[in-house]
């Protein structure tokens, strides 16, 4: 492929860099990464992929855009409020690289469909950007069966925190980390938690980070390393995790042969 | 003794297990927290019988949800 005058000085910043250069700019738009969730997370990872010449984009939603969103999920505008996250999210996309092609899944993930999502358009990388534990288990447990490269992260309050899966790579897994979800009851409840905004676009974008950089084969992931961030005390700590021989899916003797859908406590806020 | 936590110098008092050392520390929601010990993550089921030495070094690490329907 060619670039023409306008690829060229579009991604002239990324092309004056030597790790990535043309042939580097090639494998970005020749590369596809699945974002699961469009919100906090998947909003900020899904433009900067898509300004980042990211050449196709998969979004996996089954929201609607609501007014409580635009706080954090900068994907979305007031002008959204009521469409299909999905399709919200597509036309910002456009509207920022339109080099960009965006194939979108207007549903949740469940044991039934994330596979064939993921092998939908053979995404190179997964991100995951949902909002629960039943979708980050789920996404875990897809991605370490299918062999899969994710991001997983997560963000309450003022905390955030991001690991990279590589498979084959003797990395621990999320379920390496968390064996299950915590018991229900556990979990706090909504006036205890809520998230400043910018969390997801600190976490969302080191997620997409992770991803560009997994495409272009350089630095260092953060496989077998767990990123934390406290945005109160501006700390972020690196915090080494060893593969778990005991684990349930990528263990010596993995004790989850299924695809599991656990039960999310619900909550109106 | 002196202990590592989440890299921060801790003392205690006297040797103490997993569980107690939650308590100690104050962990508001321990159900919400894994831990590593010395590089190795600890099955919740054994933390009441991993006693924590000198020098050992924990990290507790956090589940995080995504915020928006608040865990």
């Amino acid at each position: 492929m060619d670039f023409n005058d306008q690829q060229i000085e579009r991604y002239s910043r990324h092309i004056i860099l030597s790790e990535v250069g043309f042939e580097g700019q090639l494998k970005l738009l020749n590369s596809k990464v699945l974002v699961i969730g469009t919100g906090g997370l998947g909003a900020p990872a899904a433009m900067f992929l898509a300004a980042a010449g990211v050449g196709t984009i998969g979004l996996v939603d089954g929201d609607i855009v609501d007014l409580s969103n635009l706080q954090r999920q900068i994907i979305h505008q007031t002008k959204d409020v009521g469409k299909l996250k999905v399709l919200s999210g597509k036309e910002t996309i456009h509207e920022i690289n339109s080099d960009v092609k965006v194939f979108t899944y207007n549903t949740f993930v469940n044991s039934k469909n994330i596979i064939q999502i993921i092998r939908d358009q053979d995404y190179d990388f997964v991100i995951d950007g949902t909002d629960n534990f039943a979708a980050k288990f789920l996404i875990n447990d897809a991605c370490v069966i299918e062999k899969k490269p994710f991001s997983h992260a997560g963000i309450i309050r003022f905390n955030g925190q991001l690991t990279t899966y590589i498979p084959d790579n003797n990395t621990p897994c999320y379920r390496c980390m968390f064996k299950e979800p915590p018991p229900e009851g556990a979990v706090p409840t909504c006036s205890q938690a809520g998230v400043l905004g910018v969390m997801g676009g600190v976490i969302g974008t080191l997620q997409a980070t992770e991803a560009i950089k997994y495409i272009l084969g350089i630095g260092e992931s953060l496989a077998g390393y767990l990123l934390t961030y406290d945005a109160l005390t501006m700390n972020f700590r690196k915090i080494k995790i060893k593969h778990n021989a005991k684990c349930g899916i990528c263990g010596e003797d993995p004790a989850i042969k299924n695809l599991i859908d656990y039960n999310n406590p619900t909550c109106d806020l | 003794m002196k202990i590592m936590v989440n890299g921060e110098g801790k003392q205690l008092e006297k040797e103490v297990n997993i569980l107690d050392l939650l308590a100690i520390l104050h962990v508001k929601m321990p159900e919400m927290v894994s831990v590593e010990l010395n590089g190795e993550i600890v099955d919740r089921d054994d933390f009441s019988k991993t006693m924590i030495q000198e020098n050992d070094e924990i990290e507790f690490l956090y589940f995080m949800g995504g915020g928006s329907i608040g865990f």
